[in-house]
């Protein structure tokens, strides 16, 4: 009755191993899963696919987006829900993640989201527990599950990601959706730049298969597609003697913020995105945001069939 | 091994004779079977082999072994060890870490001063003297801290120390940030001839990074370590030994750009030694992919172009010797989250396996790693030992070369069990261990 599949009971921890094949399952799924979604009527999504199963989702950091959307692709699909606040809980008095998740697992859930501040964290967990791991975002290394929704978005407005130019614009040293989209997007065949100053590029990105620019008035010129990544101010790490990466957020705006101005080069038909949250004014301003390139909301809504997707393939059915 | 005269191999005896060991001592340029003679502890004649027989007929021994062609080296000297003694106890020993020394055949070991308290001053160097009186297995020469209570601020009591019984000093775990209490220091250690071991990392380069700066680091999304890190303060000390005429060693250099630094410094007849650990010799930073927080250490696991070049460095003498920079860690601080796990591996046991890898992919020569592991560490620490001339003390070991195994905690002797190697082949099986004539360890199949 199920399907064994590539995705079948694994976890999803980063994208550098995931190959061409597993990331089109997930958007061919995600596609069904959207017209189901939007053609459905009456009170029970006909879809059940995790009924009587549990997914426990573990946010060590604050999360709008993420958290909401998995919370709900997993109840669309049937399940159960655990919400675990760390700060409401036994980490406050010193209990370790892997002791935290250790004793969650012994409730028998299903499936474990993961969002941590520390990279690796994911990695470290799933070799502790026996029960499927997602990475939500670990500190700047991978967040996955954005990078899909956001290869989706791409496919629903320019038909495929192949050939794309693509520029990721900002703090790429700390950020894991540059990370990830980097991995997803030069898989499927699109040609990656990124932007952003240089004390925020991390070593020897080019190895990646990138090119990196420091201005991005020139650079958003052949862009069909620019996604803008919010300054990681709490990231950034203050050096024992206080040094800092770059000098003020008023100085980023000027030379890296999107604004009318600098969408006025833009190719047409290009297209805007950006993970969020957004920080009005100084990576985008308000009538970029909300301007005829934007897909920002469509991310949003993507998200939570990403994440419906993901979560049926991984878990779906199995008993 | 078989005593010739019906007694058990590590019962003690005044004079005996060990027959038929391959003895490969670089000191006196012997590499050949022989007949070892021990009387008193120490050394009383290398005779060719069987020539000891005349000895046992005429009972001028009182036992005898066979040693049936096993491996016999000087005991192996590691000037940098972490023994955790006193204050941090439930990671490790002073009897613990010994007996992972004489268990990895080491027969003298220098313990450093990073612990709790520092070891900065003459009644802490004099405990820990006292333990080890009391517990050690081996030979244990403490380092004392530069600085009071490694701040790197003021100078330590160097010279009560050095009569209490310290024989270098160094704030390792610590770099020296501040060049003028490097100085100072260089000038004040001049009146003990004291070298100073020095921890070569710029503070703020490293910042709160986890692991080597490059594509690594990128990838895995943790804070990189650039190598300038560790060039800026050997290159800073080296000026300093020549504005000073002071000696310094340099502590687990991990870089090609410390190394020719240090090429340099040595072709201009500068004071300068360095060491190398046996991790730096074989990982690099694509080996923290699985954020094993056993592939944490400070200076981290550099690039496959650094491990050639050390490798390198170390036959040509560039770097003097192999220490392993032993540091236990109780699983609390080891088995967390990478970025907060506690910085390095334990060592002992391991090193002397990771020194014939290196002699068997031909990097190294047999009689260079005893040279490396034995004599010049020995030397740059000024206490005997790495050496079996007649005369010395009998410190040595016996290893069978060519057993290989795979390396599992429950084999470590080790209070703690962090080292990078366990699920890895190590070759080489220390089975005896000797400080002074006595047997201090036999191996023990568990």
């Amino acid at each position: 009755m199920v399907k064994k599949g590539a995705w079948t009971g694994c976890s999803l921890i980063e994208t550098r191993s995931l190959n061409a094949e597993r990331i089109r399952e997930v958007l061919s799924k995600s596609k069904e899963l959207k017209k189901l979604w939007n053609g459905w009527r009456g009170s029970e999504f006909p879809h059940q696919t995790l009924a009587g199963k549990t997914v426990v989702n573990l946010f060590f950091e604050p999360s709008t987006r993420t958290r909401s959307s998995f919370e709900l692709a997993a109840r669309r699909l049937g399940a159960h829900v655990l919400n675990f606040d760390p700060q409401s809980s036994s980490v406050t008095k010193g209990e370790t993640l892997f002791d935290t998740a250790r004793n969650l697992e012994a409730m028998d859930p299903d499936l474990l989201v993961l969002r941590h501040s520390s990279a690796g964290a994911p990695g470290q967990l799933s070799k502790r527990i026996k029960i499927p791991v997602i990475n939500a975002g670990d500190g700047f290394h991978e967040h996955p599950t954005q990078a899909l929704l956001d290869a989706m978005t791409i496919e629903e407005s320019m038909g495929s990601c192949q050939g794309l130019n693509v520029l990721i614009v900002g703090d790429i040293a700390h950020s894991r959706v540059a990370r990830s989209n980097i991995n997803v997007l030069t898989t499927l065949g699109a040609r990656v730049r990124v932007c952003g100053p240089p004390s925020l590029m991390p070593p020897q990105v080019e190895k990646l298969g990138v090119t990196s620019h420091f201005h991005l008035r020139e650079a958003i010129l052949d862009a069909d597609v620019i996604m803008m990544l919010r300054v990681q101010l709490e990231r950034q790490g203050q050096a024992p003697g206080g040094g800092t990466q770059f000098p003020s957020l008023g100085e980023y705006s000027r030379f890296w913020g999107l604004n009318s101005e600098t969408v006025k080069n833009l190719k047409k038909g290009a297209i805007i995105m950006h993970p969020g949250p957004l920080n009005e004014g100084v990576e985008i301003s308000q009538e970029v945001a909300n301007g005829p390139y934007s897909v920002i909301l469509n991310q949003v809504n993507n998200g939570v069939l990403v994440r419906m997707a993901i979560m049926d393939l991984m878990i779906g059915g199995m008993k | 091994m078989k005593s010739i005269q019906g007694k058990p191999f590590d019962s003690p005896a005044q004079s005996y004779l060990l027959q038929r060991v391959h003895l490969v001592d670089p000191s006196s340029e012997v590499d050949s079977l022989v007949d070892l003679h021990v009387v008193n502890g120490r050394i009383q004649g290398v005779l060719k082999a069987g020539e000891g027989d005349s000895l046992v007929s005429a009972r001028s021994v009182e036992t005898a072994w066979d040693g049936a062609g096993l491996g016999c080296f000087p005991g192996l000297v590691d000037i940098h060890t972490h023994l955790r003694e006193p204050g941090f106890e439930y990671k490790e020993t002073i009897a613990t870490g010994t007996l992972a020394a004489v268990a990895g055949g080491f027969t003298s070991i220098l313990c450093m001063a990073n612990t709790n308290p520092v070891n900065d001053s003459p009644y802490v160097t004099k405990y820990i003297l006292s333990q080890v009186k009391q517990s050690a297995l081996c030979k244990v020469f403490p380092v004392g801290a530069l600085s009071k209570g490694l701040k790197g601020e003021q100078l330590a009591e160097i010279g009560k120390m050095k009569d209490a019984g310290i024989v270098a000093v160094s704030d390792d775990g610590m770099p020296v940030m501040n060049s003028y209490l490097m100085r100072k220091a260089l000038d004040y250690c001049k009146t003990f001839d004291l070298s100073i071991i020095s921890h070569a990392e710029d503070a703020f380069l490293v910042g709160q990074g986890v692991m080597h700066e490059g594509f690594h680091s990128c990838c895995l999304g943790l804070r990189g370590i650039p190598a300038e890190s560790e060039e800026i303060i050997v290159a800073r000390d080296i000026a300093l030994a020549r504005l000073t005429k002071g000696k310094v060693h340099f502590a687990h250099i991990s870089t090609r750009q410390a190394i020719a630094h240090i090429r340099r410094a040595k072709e201009e007849g500068l004071a300068v030694t360095a060491e190398v650990t046996p991790h730096h010799l074989v990982f690099c930073d694509e080996d923290v992919a699985t954020y094993d927080s056993n592939f944490k250490m400070a200076p981290p696991l550099r690039t496959r172009e650094d491990i050639a070049a050390l490798r390198g460095a170390l036959q040509d003498g560039t770097l003097d010797c192999i220490a392993t920079d032993h540091a236990p860690h109780a699983s609390r601080d080891k088995d967390v989250l990478f970025e907060y796990a506690a910085n390095g591996v334990v060592g002992l046991e391991t090193a002397w396996a990771t020194g014939l890898e290196l002699v068997e992919e031909g990097s190294l020569t047999l009689n260079r790693l005893v040279e490396v592991m034995a004599l010049r560490p020995a030397q740059i620490a000024g206490i005997e030992g790495g050496t079996l001339k007649v005369g010395s003390s009998a410190d040595f070991f016996l290893c069978s070369l060519k057993d290989t195994r795979v390396l599992d905690g429950g084999h470590l002797h080790s209070r703690s069990k962090n080292s990078p190697f366990l699920g890895r082949k190590v070759r080489g099986k220390v089975l005896a261990t000797f400080v002074g004539g006595d047997c201090k360890w036999t191996y023990r199949d568990t």
